[in-house]
């Protein structure tokens, strides 16, 4: 089908056009973090941060407890104040701007509906305080209603709904005033798994279709990676990395990063040759070579950390053409049968585990490699990244 | 033990715990409560006990029978009769009334800057509020009277910085009264507030304001609703005990100051009518019950 509609020269449909603003020097930022500090004590929450956030955008904010990115979050909102520094909302300086006369709303994280309302006085809250006629905000609030789908729970009370419910009640309330930002903080935490993930999907739609800024702290990577354009990872108040869920994950920039999101192997080691865009590392113990494709990043003769995804490792019982680079071996010790995957723990001679994930192809319930295998680990010159730190 | 775990034994067992608040409350409360309703309903008369029939379950049953069939309502038709009576009982609702409201405003701020102080402070806070309690009630109420005659301690220091030159009467009077039944159930007020504001969830108020409320609107909308159950709790309270008040009147207020409590300890002592007596307090509880349980009665359904 596709060849033919190529063949007639029709167009396959509209392209989705690559949205990218932050790679555009002209784009301007529409949220701007300008070396901003935030202390409670002795603790900085948020470490000299500077971060732009572009107009349309679906900014996740990921990081372990403490991080300092739901702080960041209600600096947006106006909940708390930067120590030093600016956050400039498309173009306005927030600072000193209390949180009712911010253009931003927030999802939060215990949903906090207002017990004594029901659904319809919740959703309708944000719009009565603007001073909306009344006939109007009836109008507005049947839209957000019909929008989570919640039509006929409008006169339930929260502690009548289900939590699904609860969130979406939530995210109506957000949405009915069309904040310029819609914060979100980890607004599925409290969902069942099957659940989070369909809402995932729902947030994005409606992300596209309203054509609002979004951002949205989580703790959960793969959350983060399902619904952002781009995700900056966090420690310490400072951030690690700003980049696309797939540059996250495929390059990351520091082995913090890369252990954060997903499985990660890392094999030390020094580099030993940078020349003609391959660079080499020569892994302790082992002495295996690890040739990666990769310009700059890494001088000769640096400690340096070869980090490779499991999915990218291949096993085999059988050793490969070039056993002197980008190739180990080792013993099986142990399986983790997961169904769809396997992954496989294999332990090297310096006592290293590496991790292979393979795939279940077959429904062969007897795997060829088993425990005990000495068995082949392999991968190609592009399979990993080589991190110095 | 083997008793306790056979089924029957467990059973037995269950009913004495569901039993044991009941036979509390028929023991203690219905108990003389039907013996107050029977002297209300008997004659006064000059003897001991002071009215008649008294109740003699030795003479048998037909007798008992023959004395419940003299028993007539006659003191309540008397209630009805003096005006006294009726403007004790206004009067005593309309001063329980009004030191509810001033109780109510003096202490909400007062439960709500606890509620919304420090954690590490709280229990002190609340130590503070209950510390009172360790003193005899009476004799705070006396102290009021050192307090407040012309003689006491606040005329003292009024003169002496000079706002007045002459001593202010404030005691005896209704004033009085007022001052003693706001400081003695103003806890009794606090302390459901405070446990309703505490429990109080600060994002709830962060929300309303993401949404566009400023602080104080915030109050209105969210907050004080939100305590409601706290405000009611503690107005009944205060409300019922000081509908029902002696010692504050009797101590604090003058010949002036009616309450029903005080008209109800000249009954029974002064003129030693206890049948009269009994019946003002049969008529104090249904004023006050009746009125209670239809307005619980409206609040379970409008949550429902």
């Amino acid at each position: 089908m596709a060849g033919k509609s190529l063949s007639t020269g029709k167009s396959l449909g509209p392209i989705r056009r690559a949205f990218a603003p932050w790679n555009d020097p002209a784009a301007k930022p529409f949220i701007q973090f300008q070396n901003v500090t935030k202390s409670f004590g002795d603790f900085t929450a948020v470490d000299d941060l500077s971060l732009n956030i572009y107009e349309r955008e679906f900014f996740a904010l990921l990081g372990p407890s403490g991080c300092g990115k739901t702080t960041l979050m209600r600096m947006i909102a106006g909940f708390e104040e930067p120590t030093s520094g600016h956050v400039m909302l498309d173009g306005q300086d927030l600072v000193g701007v209390p949180p009712y006369r911010r253009p931003t709303n927030m999802m939060f994280q215990s949903y906090a509906l207002f017990p004594h309302m029901n659904v319809w006085d919740n959703i309708a809250f944000g719009l009565k305080q603007d001073g909306m006629p009344k006939s109007d905000i009836a109008t507005r609030v049947d839209e957000m209603l019909a929008l989570v789908k919640l039509e006929k729970f409008a006169k339930r009370k929260p502690h009548q709904l289900s939590g699904g419910q609860k969130q979406r009640v939530a995210l109506a309330r957000s949405l009915a005033k069309k904040p310029k930002v819609l914060l979100l903080d980890e607004p599925l935490g409290a969902l069942d798994k099957k659940l989070r993930e369909e809402t995932q999907f729902e947030l994005i739609d409606l992300q596209v279709k309203l054509g609002m800024t979004f951002v949205i702290v989580t703790h959960d990577q793969e959350e983060a990676m399902t619904v952002a354009d781009r995700i900056a990872v966090m420690d310490q108040g400072k951030i690690v990395q700003i980049a696309t869920p797939a540059e996250i994950y495929e390059q990351p920039n520091s082995r913090y990063v890369a252990d954060f999101i997903g499985d990660i192997n890392l094999l030390e080691g020094h580099i030993s040759s940078t020349e003609g865009g391959v660079t080499t590392l020569d892994c302790d113990g082992t002495g295996a070579k690890v040739q990666v494709i990769q310009d700059g990043g890494a001088k000769l003769g640096d400690r340096a950390w070869f980090a490779v995804r499991p999915e990218k490792v291949a096993i085999s019982l059988s050793p490969p053409a070039d056993p002197s680079v980008n190739a180990v071996t080792g013993e099986v010790w142990d399986i983790a049968y997961l169904g769809d995957v396997s992954i496989y723990h294999v332990r090297l001679a310096t006592g290293a585990t590496v991790k292979a994930t393979i795939t279940n192809t077959t429904r062969l319930v007897e795997r060829p490699i088993t425990w005990d295998d000495k068995v082949w680990l392999t991968w190609s010159g592009d399979g990993g990244v080589v991190l110095t730190r | 033990m083997a008793l306790t775990n056979s089924p029957s034994g467990h059973s037995r067992l269950r009913w004495l715990v569901v039993a044991i608040p009941y036979l509390w409350l028929i023991l203690l409360f219905l108990a003389p409560f039907l013996i107050v309703v029977k002297i209300s309903l008997s004659a006064t008369a000059i003897a001991m006990p002071p009215y008649e029939p008294a109740l003699d379950f030795s003479a048998g049953l037909g007798a008992l029978w023959q004395q419940l069939k003299e028993l007539s309502f006659d003191n309540y038709v008397f209630l009805t009769e003096d005006a006294l009576y009726w403007e004790s009982y206004l009067s005593s609702l309309k001063i329980a009334l009004i030191s509810t409201f001033l109780i109510l405003i003096i202490g909400y701020p007062i439960a709500y800057g606890m509620a919304r102080a420090r954690k590490e402070w709280r229990t002190t806070l609340l130590m503070l509020v209950i510390l009172p309690f360790w003193t005899s009630f009476l004799i705070r109420v006396y102290a009021w009277i050192g307090i407040l005659k012309p003689e006491g301690l606040l005329n003292q220091l009024l003169l002496s910085v000079g706002v007045i030159s002459e001593p202010l009467n404030i005691m005896p009077s209704t004033l009085a009264v007022y001052i003693g039944i706001v400081y003695s159930y103003l806890p009794f007020m606090i302390l459901p507030l405070y446990a309703t504001l505490e429990k109080l969830d600060e994002t709830l108020l962060e929300a309303a304001a993401d949404l566009g409320c400023p602080p104080i609107q915030a109050f209105w909308k969210i907050t004080f609703p939100l305590s409601l159950p706290g405000v009611l709790a503690g107005c009944f309270l205060v409300f019922i005990p000081a509908v029902g008040e002696f010692v504050i009147p009797d101590l604090l207020g003058g010949s002036d100051t009616l309450m029903i409590g005080k008209t109800l300890w000249a009954e029974f002592f002064s003129n030693r009518d206890w049948p009269v007596s009994s019946a003002v307090a049969v008529v104090l509880l249904a004023i006050l019950v009746i009125p209670i349980m239809l307005f619980q009665n409206a609040q379970k359904k409008a949550s429902e």
